[in-house]
């Protein structure tokens, strides 16, 4: 689904939204709410310019309307692979991203991140990662690798790694893999208007994904583990 | 006055015996509780009983701290479901404890490959964690040193913490050289120019910059100096905090508009002889940067 | 990956000590656990190794290793990232050498 129709669905023609680039973002009006919107569209390569743009979008709703919740679109190929990026510390800009994500939550504001189209390798850590609870689209492709690459890299036999990820989430590309992980809350079937209500609806502070990733048995140590270290 | 110990030589168990004060260091989920990844074992890939990150309590300078080391050796320090738990776990702790700073030693590639999505999911969730523990005044300092850098997921983690310190060896960044060379070719950036990778995310550069906020020796000793003059300095974000970050980072891009290489943009930060500073000690570097560097407050 | 087991009858048993760990499971490198175990009489081994098929010359190493030091009330735990027989025995002496009666490294 492109972010067109996306917004049309949710919010028909009660919005302001608009494309700079490939970073999307304005106001919306569900049910009686106004909302902030940012994201990417194009499968963005996030660079020091969309992280940074993102941000600014963040920034303004804290400054100018307290209360107001975020909704995080991620469609990105991931961080974007240039020299110039690196060497300005784009490392810098993203977690500068996810700090505005997390200030936002702090001053009181619902965040929800929802991967519409892509979320791949580390371009939505900062963004859809770092919101109250992050969703997606039943057609969403969520991946950090393909198979392949993975299998080149790891020189591990890709009939292995088919095989395993049958049976383990913990790799493979896959949203379903990160609704078992607990990464992603839930998929959006029917009504997206509904969904969206709901997500704004059961958002909390807590970072609960390691006790969903147990709950679902997609991630059984996580949430153990961290407990462990706390009441050593 | 001890002869220099190289950080980056030592293991992550060795970096936390050598900065914490002799003795005091008390293990959380220790090798000998065996808390390993169970899904290396699937892959035929052997695993580590600490799941490669040290974690535990001890003093510094006779002040309560939690600290982490990751092991670079182990997985290229990679972030797999266990680790990344062990970090979140710790800086729960921090909560409670409220240690005077949560040392973290990051030498990681980042996620970790065998298990990515674990790997991913946790390192937001270091994320919040972090930020969690930055909010109540808890510093959090990253340690950077090793010879395999902070890069990818830890690279944002340490952008997060209170405070970084790196060595002249370290790199800080989020893709690796030499996947940015696979993507975009050698003219991009050729993996292989040892010079060329460090000018553009080195501890140098990095310090030049602003993005790191001590650049010290590649002496464990200098780390541990470094570390125990941040106990207790907290800088909590703050929006006029984030504010004034989000200036400094538009005014970069604009002020380094054109710049091919790090030479060109310490040229242009007004550095009058550029291409000396890659054979600079880590203390000349102090007095160059308060000449040239604008802060972010 | 491999997993081996050897159980080496030994006479010296450390006085109680906390689980000691040496080495790194790098390329060509290993970890070695060193904990008490209840059995007065042997030395055990388990060995997780990335290598397969070097049986005989693991079980050589531990043998060396036991006839050096014949350790008892000893379980030693080996996760083995392809290290050369030379850096196995390395650390088994660097373990052995932290724990209580050891020498200093």
């Amino acid at each position: 689904m492109n972010w067109q129709s996306l917004v049309q669905a949710l919010f028909g023609d009660a919005h302001t939204i608009e494309r700079s680039g490939d970073v999307i973002s304005g106001a919306a009006q569900l049910r009686g709410q106004t909302l902030t919107v940012v994201g990417t569209t194009d499968h963005a390569a996030i660079g020091v310019e969309t992280a940074l743009a993102q941000a600014k979008v963040v920034l303004d709703t804290v400054q100018n309307h307290p209360g107001r919740a975020i909704v995080l679109l991620v469609d990105t190929q991931g961080q974007r692979l240039r020299h110039r990026d690196e060497l300005l510390c784009i490392n810098r800009y993203m977690a500068h991203l996810g700090c505005c994500v997390d200030l936002a939550r702090r001053s009181g504001h619902r965040i929800i991140g929802l991967v519409y189209d892509q979320a791949l390798s580390g371009g939505f850590i900062t963004s859809g990662l770092m919101a109250d609870a992050c969703y997606a689209l039943p057609e969403a492709e969520i991946r950090v690798m393909r198979l392949p690459a993975m299998s080149r890299v790891t020189k591990i036999n890709e009939d292995v790694l088919e095989a395993l990820s049958q049976s383990n989430p913990v790799f493979a590309p896959g949203v379903a893999n990160y609704v078992a992980m607990g990464g992603i809350q839930s998929l959006w079937n029917g009504d997206l208007r509904d969904c969206m209500l709901q997500a704004l609806s059961d958002s909390n502070l807590r970072d609960q994904r390691a006790d969903l990733g147990a709950a679902r048995g997609g991630r059984r140590l996580a949430a153990k583990v961290a407990q462990q270290v706390v009441s050593a | 006055m001890n002869a220099p110990l190289s950080f980056a030589e030592l293991s992550a168990r060795q970096r936390v015996q050598h900065l914490l004060d002799a003795g005091t260091f008390t293990e959380i989920l220790g090798p000998a509780q065996r808390v390993v990844s169970p899904h290396l074992a699937l892959l035929g890939v052997p695993y580590a009983f600490d799941d490669g990150v040290v974690i535990g309590s001890g003093m510094l300078q006779g002040q309560p701290v939690l600290i982490a080391a990751q092991e670079g050796e182990f997985m290229g320090g990679g972030v797999g479901e266990v680790h990344g738990a062990k970090l979140v776990g710790l800086l729960r702790r921090a909560l409670l404890v409220r240690p005077a700073a949560v040392l973290v030693c990051a030498e990681s590639g980042g996620v970790r490959l065998h298990e990515a999505n674990a790997g991913l999911i946790a390192v937001s969730e270091v994320m919040r964690a972090l930020l969690d523990v930055r909010a109540a005044g808890i510093p959090v300092v990253m340690l950077i040193g090793g010879a395999n850098g902070c890069f990818g997921g830890m690279g944002l983690i340490a952008r997060c913490a209170d405070h970084v310190v790196m060595s002249d060896q370290a790199r800080m960044s989020m893709s690796g050289p030499e996947v940015i060379e696979s993507s975009h070719g050698v003219e991009e950036f050729d993996s292989r120019d040892r010079a060329l990778v460090w000018r553009t995310t080195g501890g140098k550069h990095r310090f030049l910059m602003g993005d790191c906020d001590r650049l010290v020796e590649d002496d464990v000793a200098a780390f541990r100096q470094a570390a125990a003059a941040l106990l207790g300095v907290s800088r909590a974000l703050t929006l006029d905090g984030l504010l004034a970050e989000h200036q400094l980072l538009t005014q970069r891009i604009a002020r380094f508009e054109g710049c091919s290489d790090a030479v060109d943009v310490w040229s242009r930060m007004g550095l009058e002889h550029p291409e000396q500073v890659t054979d600079m000690e880590a203390a000349q570097m102090q007095s160059l940067r308060n000449e040239h560097v604008q802060e972010a407050v | 990956m491999e997993h081996l087991t050897f159980e080496l009858v030994g006479h010296r048993a450390p006085p109680n000590f906390d689980a000691v760990l040496v080495g790194v499971v790098g390329s060509g490198n290993l970890e070695v656990l060193m904990e008490r175990s209840t059995d007065p009489a042997h030395c055990t081994f388990s060995i997780h190794t990335s290598a397969r098929g070097f049986g005989p010359i693991w079980e050589a190493v531990v043998q060396n290793f036991q006839a050096q030091h014949s350790l008892a009330g000893v379980a030693v735990s080996i996760n083995d990232m392809g290290a050369t027989p030379a850096v196995v025995s390395l650390r088994l002496d660097q373990a052995a050498a932290s724990l209580p009666g050891g020498e200093a490294a």
